[in-house]
C-alpha cells in the first residue's frame, strides 16, 4: 500500500470535519454543557489549522504555534466565563436547556 | 432781608405739606398752621415794605436752574415797590381770608384741606408777585389756576360747583395759550426771559416793532384769561360757585389781580408798544362797561360782586393800557380790601340767611348791625365817595382818560353803574321789610371769627386809599412808579364829576331800592329788550355753547365715531384676520407638520414590528444565521 505522507490537506480537512462537528453540536444540541463542548471542539479545529499552516507554509516561523496557544488560553478563560453564566442559568431555570432561554428578544 | 423774601411763599407752602401729610385728621392744628403761617409771611412783607420804602430798588436775587447753552432759566426775586404793595395786600387779604374761614367753614367735612388750598393758593400768589422772570410767573400763574379750580370745585357733589371748576380752568386756558405764546415771541426776540433785561432789549430799540407789538398782545391774553376781562369773562361769575372766602379771596382780591398785575409789572412793553397799550386799554374799558351793565341786574348778591369784580379790573387794565402805571396799581391796592371786604360780607349775608337770592333777602340791617355796616363802607368806597379809598384810586382812573374823552365818558358811566348796581344790592339786601319771613327770621349775626376780618377789612376799605391823597406828598404815586414819579396834580372838576356821577348813582339807587318812588319793575317793563339782554349777560355763555362748545360736541362726536368704526374696525379687523390665519397655520401644523412627524413615527414603527420577528431569542438560531451568513458571504465572494 502506498504510503502517502501526511501533508497539509490532512489536516485540514481533519479542522475541518470537527469545525464541522462542532457547529453540528453547537446547532443542534439543547444541552449547554454540549454546547459549550461543541465550541471547544470549533477552537480546536481553528488550532491545528494555525498549527498546520505554521508548520507547512512557513517552517522556519513558529508563529502559528504561539497563536494556537493564545487561543487555548483564551478559551479556557472563556469556558470559565461561559460555566459561570451555565450555573447562573441553570439556578434561574432550574435546567440547563438552551431552547429555554429565549426570553432575550422583544 | 431782602434776599430772603422767598421765607413768605415758603411758609404756606410748608403749611400745605404739613397739613396734607400730617395735620389732616386734625381740625383746629390744620387751620392754625395754615393762619400761623400766612399771619408770620404778612409780618414780613410789612418789613419788607419798610425795606423797600427806603431803597426803591429793584433788588432781584437769582441762580440759574437750567442751562441751554446760550441761555438759561433762573429761578429769582425781584423786589420792588410794586411787589412790596402786592406782597402786603396778598398777605393781608389772606389773612383775613383764612380767619374768617374759621367760621364760615366751621363744620364743613373738609375743613383741612380747605386750609390746605388756601395755603397752596397763597404759596402761588406770593410766588407770582416774587418772580423776576418770564417762565418762573408762568409757573406760578399756572399754579394759581390750579388752585383756584381746586377752590371753585370745592364742593364737587354739586355739579355746577364742578362745572364751574371745569370752566374756569378751561377758559383761562384759552387765555394761557396766548401767553406762552407771548413768552415764546419774547424769548425769541431777546434771548432772555428776565425781566430787567428784556426791558433793556426795548429800550435800546433791541425788541421793537411788530414784534413787539405781538408779544405785547400775546402777553395779555393771559392777563385777559386770568382777570376776567372780555371775550374770556364768562368764567369768573360762574366761579361764585365755590365758598365766599375763595371768592373773597382769589375771585376778587388776588388772582384775577395778577393779571392786572403782569400788565403792570411788563408796562414797559405797553408803553414801547402804543397799538399793543390801545388793544389793552380798548379791551379794558369794554370789559368795564359790558360787566357793569349786567351788575345791574343781576339778582344773585355774589354774581353782583363778580360783575362788579370784573368791571374793576377793567378799570384797572384801561388804566395801565393808557400808560397810568401808578393809577392802576394803586386801584388794584384799595380794590383788593374793599372787594374783599364785599365778598366776606356778602359771604356773612349767605351765612345767616343761606341763599344767594337779593330778592328772598331785606331788611337784614336790624339784625346783622356789623356785617350792615361794613357793607355799606364798602359800597362808598367803591363807589368812589369822599374821603373814602375808592374816592383817591378810582379818581386817579379817571384822570389818567384826561387825554381820551370816549375812554372818560364810558369810564364815568361805569362809576354811575357801580354806584348804582352797589347801592341796589345794600339796600335789597339790609333795608325794607323782609320779603322772606322764614329766612329772616334765622337770620343772625355771625361770629366774631368772621366780623373781626369784617372791621379790619372796613378799616382798610376806609383809609388804604390815603396814602395816595395829593396832599400828603404824593404817597403812593412816589413809591410805585413807571419811570419817573408822576404826581398827578388833582383836578377839581374831575374828582368833582366823578363825585357827582357816584352820588347820582346812589341816589337812583335809592328812589328806586329804598323809597320806591320809581318802581324798578316798571323800568324793567319799558325797557324789556335792554332788560332781558343784560339778565341774560348778553348772552355770551349762549353764544360761547353755541360757537365753541356744541361745535366741539360734534367733533368729539365725529371722532368718537371715528374712534369706534374706523381705528377700532381697524384694531378688530387685524384681530379677525390674524385669527382666520392662525386657524389656517393650526392645520397646516395639525395635518402636514405633525404629519409628517407622525409619520415617520409610524414608519420606524412599522418597519421594526416586521423586523422583529427575526430576533427569536435563541442562541442557536444566531449561530446558524451566522454561520449562514459566513457561508453567503463565501458564495458571493
Amino acid at each position: 500500500m502506498d504510503q502517502v505522507p501526511i501533508g497539509l490537506n490532512h489536516y485540514l480537512m481533519l479542522s475541518g470535519v470537527l469545525f464541522t462537528v462542532g457547529i453540528f453540536g453547537v446547532l443542534t444540541r439543547r444541552n449547554a454543557i454540549a454546547v459549550l463542548m461543541s465550541t471547544e471542539l470549533m477552537f480546536n479545529a481553528a488550532n491545528i489549522a494555525l498549527v498546520a499552516f505554521s508548520r507547512f507554509v512557513t517552517p522556519a516561523a513558529l508563529t502559528g504555534q504561539i497563536v494556537a496557544m493564545f487561543t487555548i488560553i483564551v478559551a479556557a478563560a472563556e469556558a470559565t466565563v461561559a460555566l459561570a453564566i451555565v450555573l447562573l442559568i441553570y439556578r434561574s431555570f432550574k435546567g440547563i436547556n438552551v431552547d429555554r432561554i429565549n426570553f432575550m428578544k422583544w | 432781608m431782602l434776599q430772603n423774601a422767598w421765607i413768605i411763599p415758603a411758609l404756606p407752602l410748608a403749611a400745605t405739606v404739613l397739613i396734607i401729610f400730617g395735620t389732616h385728621r386734625n381740625r383746629a392744628v390744620s387751620s392754625g398752621i395754615s393762619i400761623a403761617a400766612i399771619v408770620s409771611g404778612f409780618i414780613y412783607a410789612v418789613a419788607i415794605l419798610f425795606n423797600v420804602l427806603h431803597d426803591h430798588g429793584p433788588h432781584e436775587f437769582y441762580f440759574k436752574w437750567l442751562d441751554f447753552g446760550s441761555w438759561h432759566l433762573q429761578i429769582g426775586l425781584l423786589i420792588d415797590p410794586l411787589t412790596a404793595v402786592m406782597l402786603l395786600v396778598v398777605t393781608i387779604v389772606s389773612s383775613c381770608v383764612q380767619i374768617y374761614s374759621l367760621g364760615y367753614m366751621h363744620g364743613d367735612p373738609r375743613f383741612s384741606r380747605y386750609f390746605a388750598y388756601i395755603s397752596l393758593f397763597s404759596f402761588s400768589m406770593l410766588g407770582l408777585v416774587l418772580s423776576n422772570n418770564f417762565a418762573m410767573i408762568f409757573i406760578f400763574w399756572e399754579l394759581v389756576g390750579l388752585t383756584s379750580y381746586l377752590l371753585i370745585g370745592f364742593w364737587f357733589e354739586k355739579k355746577s360747583a364742578s362745572d364751574a371748576g371745569k370752566k374756569a380752568f378751561i377758559t383761562t386756558r384759552a387765555g394761557d395759550l396766548g401767553f406762552i405764546v407771548g413768552i415764546l415771541i419774547t424769548l425769541y426776540a431777546c434771548g432772555t426771559l428776565n425781566f430787567g433785561e428784556v426791558f433793556t432789549k426795548i429800550e435800546t430799540g433791541v425788541f421793537a416793532g411788530g414784534l413787539l407789538t405781538a408779544a405785547g398782545i400775546f402777553l395779555f391774553c393771559g392777563a385777559v384769561g386770568k382777570s376776567a376781562q372780555f371775550p374770556l369773562h364768562v368764567w369768573l361769575p360762574d366761579a361764585m360757585e365755590g365758598p365766599t372766602p375763595v371768592s373773597a379771596l382769589i375771585h376778587a382780591a388776588t388772582m384775577v389781580a395778577a393779571g392786572v398785575y403782569l400788565v403792570a409789572r411788563i408796562l414797559t412793553i405797553y408803553i414801547a408798544s402804543e397799538s399793543a397799550g390801545m388793544v389793552v386799554a380798548v379791551i379794558g374799558i369794554t370789559t368795564s362797561f359790558m360787566a357793569a351793565s349786567i351788575g345791574l341786574v343781576q339778582n344773585d348778591i355774589k354774581r353782583v360782586l363778580a360783575y362788579s369784580t370784573v368791571s374793576q379790573l377793567g378799570y384797572m387794565i384801561m388804566a395801565l393800557g393808557l400808560g397810568a402805571y401808578t393809577a392802576g396799581t394803586f386801584h388794584l391796592m384799595t380794590h383788593a380790601f374793599f372787594k374783599a371786604l364785599l365778598f366776606l360780607a356778602a359771604g356773612s349775608v349767605i351765612h345767616a340767611v343761606h341763599t344767594n337770592d337779593m330778592q328772598e333777602m331785606g331788611g337784614l340791617g336790624k339784625k346783622m348791625k356789623i356785617t350792615a355796616l361794613t357793607m355799606f363802607i364798602a359800597s362808598f368806597s367803591i363807589a368812589g365817595i369822599f374821603p373814602l379809598s375808592g374816592f383817591w384810586s378810582k379818581d386817579e382812573i379817571v384822570a389818567s382818560t384826561s387825554g381820551h374823552p370816549i375812554f372818560m365818558v364810558l369810564t364815568l358811566m361805569v362809576a354811575f353803574m357801580t354806584a348804582f348796581y352797589m347801592f341796589r344790592l345794600c339796600f335789597l339786601t339790609f333795608t325794607g321789610g323782609p320779603r322772606d319771613q322764614h329766612k329772616f327770621d334765622h337770620a343772625h349775626e355771625s361770629p366774631k371769627t368772621m366780623t373781626v376780618p369784617l372791621m379790619v377789612l372796613a378799616f382798610l376799605a376806609i383809609f388804604a386809599g390815603w396814602v395816595g391823597i395829593p396832599w400828603l406828598s404824593h404817597g403812593f404815586s412816589s413809591f410805585v412808579y413807571h419811570g419817573e414819579p408822576h404826581h398827578a396834580a388833582f383836578h377839581f372838576d374831575i374828582a368833582g364829576i366823578s363825585l357827582f356821577v357816584g352820588l347820582s348813582g346812589i341816589g337812583l339807587a335809592y328812589l328806586m331800592y329804598y323809597k320806591g318812588t320809581i318802581s324798578p319793575d316798571k323800568v324793567a317793563a319799558r325797557f324789556r329788550p335792554l332788560y332781558t339782554l343784560l339778565y341774560n349777560k348778553y348772552y355770551f355763555d349762549e353764544i360761547y355753547d353755541a360757537i365753541f362748545v356744541q361745535p366741539l360736541y360734534a367733533i368729539c362726536d365725529f371722532w368718537f365715531w371715528f374712534d369706534q368704526h374706523i381705528i377700532d374696525g381697524l384694531v378688530n379687523g387685524a384681530a379677525t384676520l390674524t385669527l382666520w390665519w392662525s386657524i389656517a397655520k393650526n392645520w397646516f401644523d395639525v395635518y402636514i407638520i405633525d404629519g409628517a412627524v407622525n409619520g415617520a413615527g409610524y414608519t420606524i414603527r412599522g418597519t421594526g414590528s416586521i423586523l422583529r420577528f427575526a430576533q427569536t431569542g435563541r442562541l442557536q438560531n444566531y449561530a446558524l444565521i451566522i454561520f449562514a451568513g459566513v457561508i453567503l458571504i463565501w458564495f458571493l465572494r
